[in-house]
């Protein structure tokens, strides 16, 4: 923070969203979801931070709650050092252009009633840039842009393969020149050749306009390879932060190591001790008392971490992982306990 | 099960010439362009490509299960056990299917009946092949369950599939394929809707009591490293006709096809330098009316000339490797670079 600028384009801290379960016969809350947690974040200008976890762990929720989709029921989170918690939907406007979304499934995320054109130019009618001929030049560029035939403009969405309706989603986020794009599984159901065309583009289009990228996806090779940092999520939670390198060189929490031994190696002669998780993630519902993962794995020192603080520790410089005895090392326990 | 089946390289399935087609509006569209494999006892067999190769409707073709109307078998011979399965009665067919042939689809919920309990549908399976009475098959029901690792299974088995998680239901559709130990099981994409750490344990799970049963099995998938770490054999297919098959650690170690060697440079690997280019392969499957008799892959690399007129022919180059040997993609501009 030398001349004033914030040193992060994105800083949540603290995050909770919790969404309220009904049920009997006065629809009165008889639970609660806690979706996220206390989740904090920093992303920097032009960086790459990615979120792994399993279905159901609130990485999603969490997305949203960072580009103001939802409100977060605590915490803060700042966009260019502004403090956007709780901006009213017309406050959040001029920044909608600044932060946008790309989505898992191209077909659901696209109006099918609408023509590719239509589509992308409407971000831009919305938010009135530049006059109709500007706009359709500026929609031309944009197709030519993501690698889009020229006259794809005048078709409509359901003719394209599932790897060019990425692209037109990407098309449309990128029409109001956005600093921050969320992207929420944004290659899982690709083909892995066609996969790659969309990561060397998203790869692309950072390194030109300094984009900063909020990468969530379940295949960790994939974010391994795009992110320069990685934070790991279980239910509601960041259990380990780091460099991406470091998250698959030496990861320190068991779930981090057990989520790394499940993706299958495309290499038959390695021979992998795999770590084999019983059972699901629990339920956000009823969160264990203590550690959620310690409980999982029915580690025999749960009982001790309940009520305990397991918020993250810096273990190394830029290292953070949570201080939780059930998930470290004895090694590491001590050296974060002591 | 034949007692005979002592030797070692027992042939459970052999396919020979296997055409499939559609019927549509634009005329016949074959989807499968004679493709051979066969499946030794004990044996899994990956079938790996991009969507739209014709995997799926493959597998479908063997069981007779294509979508009707549409779907059509135009030729070749599916010999199983001795018949082919192509020319068998429908009763015939009908004891093979979910009795000496067991399958599983992509996603579960498809399978199960959401307004019948676990139980009548695992049970269903007994009643039909076993001629069990109603009690004798809910018991018999429990015990698939239990071999599936569904804790509890006496109570579960009262559920409806909606109560349970997208794994347990996976377990549910692998307790009613296995119910009758078949001799093969044919598995669509088995694990793609679930979490890394739930397709670990499914994984896992099919390949012990695969083990336990000695059964064949066929595994259909787009992940290639799903192929490395459970299959003993592979069928390289594109455009509906197999490009390259040999054994999973030769095809890994010295792949020959374009196209195979174009998906296994697509795979992010831990290995690469992170946020470098990854390779691709350009283009995508073309849709099946604008499929070309000749090199398909040729016409996807948008190369022209006379490779485009007449179908390679499909070569064993070394032993037990075959390769569809086009000029350019087998030992051509790919092999030249390598």
């Amino acid at each position: 923070m030398t001349d004033g600028k914030p040193a992060y384009l994105l800083s949540a801290e603290e995050v909770k969203v919790y969404f309220p379960l009904r049920g009997g016969l006065l629809l009165r809350q008889t639970a609660t979801v806690k979706a996220v947690d206390g989740v904090s974040m920093n992303i920097g200008e032009g960086e790459t931070v990615g979120l792994v976890g399993e279905s159901g762990c609130g990485k999603s929720t969490f997305a949203k709650a960072v580009v103001r989709l939802l409100t977060p029921n605590a915490g803060s989170i700042h966009f260019e050092g502004e403090d956007i918690t709780h901006r009213s939907p017309r406050g959040l406007r001029p920044l909608r252009g600044d932060m946008q979304m790309v989505f898992q499934d191209p077909v659901e995320s696209l109006n099918p009633r609408q023509s590719v054109r239509q589509i992308i130019e409407e971000p831009l009618i919305i938010h009135r840039r530049g006059k109709s001929v500007e706009r359709r030049r500026r929609v031309d560029e944009l197709l030519e842009r993501v690698g889009l035939p020229r006259n794809s403009g005048e078709k409509y969405a359901f003719e394209f393969s599932g790897g060019q309706r990425q692209r037109i989603g990407i098309a449309r986020a990128l029409a109001l020149n956005p600093k921050l794009i969320v992207c929420d599984e944004p290659v899982s159901a690709l083909d892995v050749s066609v996969q790659s065309q969309i990561i060397n583009l998203l790869l692309e289009l950072q390194s030109e306009m300094g984009i900063s990228y909020l990468f969530i996806a379940h295949d960790l090779a994939v974010v391994q390879h795009v992110s320069d940092r990685v934070a790991v999520m279980y239910l509601g939670k960041i259990v380990e932060l780091a460099d991406a390198e470091t998250i698959y060189k030496k990861p320190r929490h068991a779930y981090t190591k057990a989520l790394l031994s499940a993706i299958p190696e495309p290499d038959p002669t390695i021979e992998r001790e795999r770590i084999l998780l019983e059972g699901d993630v629990p339920s956000p519902i009823n969160p264990p008392a203590g550690s959620a993962f310690g409980h999982r794995i029915s580690h025999p020192k749960y009982e001790e971490t309940i009520g305990m603080d397991l918020s993250l520790v810096e273990i190394e410089p830029g290292h953070w992982v949570a201080r939780d005895p059930t998930c470290l090392s004895e090694e590491d326990w001590v050296r974060v306990s002591g | 099960m034949s007692e005979a089946g002592t030797s070692e390289t027992e042939t459970v399935l052999e396919v020979r010439g296997l055409m499939s087609a559609f019927d549509t509006e634009q005329g016949l569209l074959r989807a499968v362009d004679r493709v051979s494999f066969s499946v030794d006892r004990g044996k899994t067999l990956g079938i790996v490509g991009e969507s739209g190769c014709g995997k799926s409707v493959t597998a479908m073709s063997l069981i007779r299960l294509l979508p009707q109307p549409a779907g059509r078998i135009l030729g070749g011979e599916v010999w199983f056990k001795g018949e082919d399965l192509l020319k068998v009665s429908d009763t015939r067919l009908h004891e093979v299917r979910g009795g000496e042939i067991g399958v599983i689809f992509q996603e579960p919920m498809t399978a199960l009946n959401p307004v019948h309990r676990i139980g009548r549908q695992v049970s269903e399976v007994y009643r039909l092949h076993r001629k069990m009475s109603k009690k004798e098959a809910w018991e018999a029901s429990i015990e698939a369950l239990r071999r599936t690792r569904i804790p509890s299974p006496e109570v579960r088995i009262g559920d409806y599939p909606h109560q349970l998680s997208g794994g347990m239901r996976q377990r549910v559709v692998i307790a009613m394929a296995l119910a009758c130990r078949p001799d093969l099981l044919i598995a669509d994409e088995p694990s793609t809707a679930l979490d890394v750490t739930v397709q670990a344990q499914i994984l896992d799970l099919i390949q012990r009591l695969q083990a336990e049963m000695g059964m064949a099995a066929i595994f259909i998938t787009h992940d290639l490293g799903v192929i490395a770490e459970n299959c003993d054999d592979v069928v390289v297919m594109y455009a509906g006709r197999v490009v390259e098959r040999t054994s999973v650690r030769e095809l890994f170690a010295n792949p020959l096809h374009a196209y195979t060697r174009g998906l296994l440079d697509s795979i992010p690997r831990l290995s690469l330098p992170p946020k470098s280019r990854l390779n691709t392969i350009p283009g995508m499957v073309a849709s099946l009316s604008e499929l070309v008799h000749g090199c398909r892959f040729c016409q996807r690399m948008d190369r022209e000339g006379p490779l485009l007129q007449e179908r390679p022919p499909f070569q064993e180059v070394s032993a037990g490797h075959w390769v569809e040997a086009c000029p350019e993609c087998y030992g051509g501009e790919a092999h030249r670079a390598a």
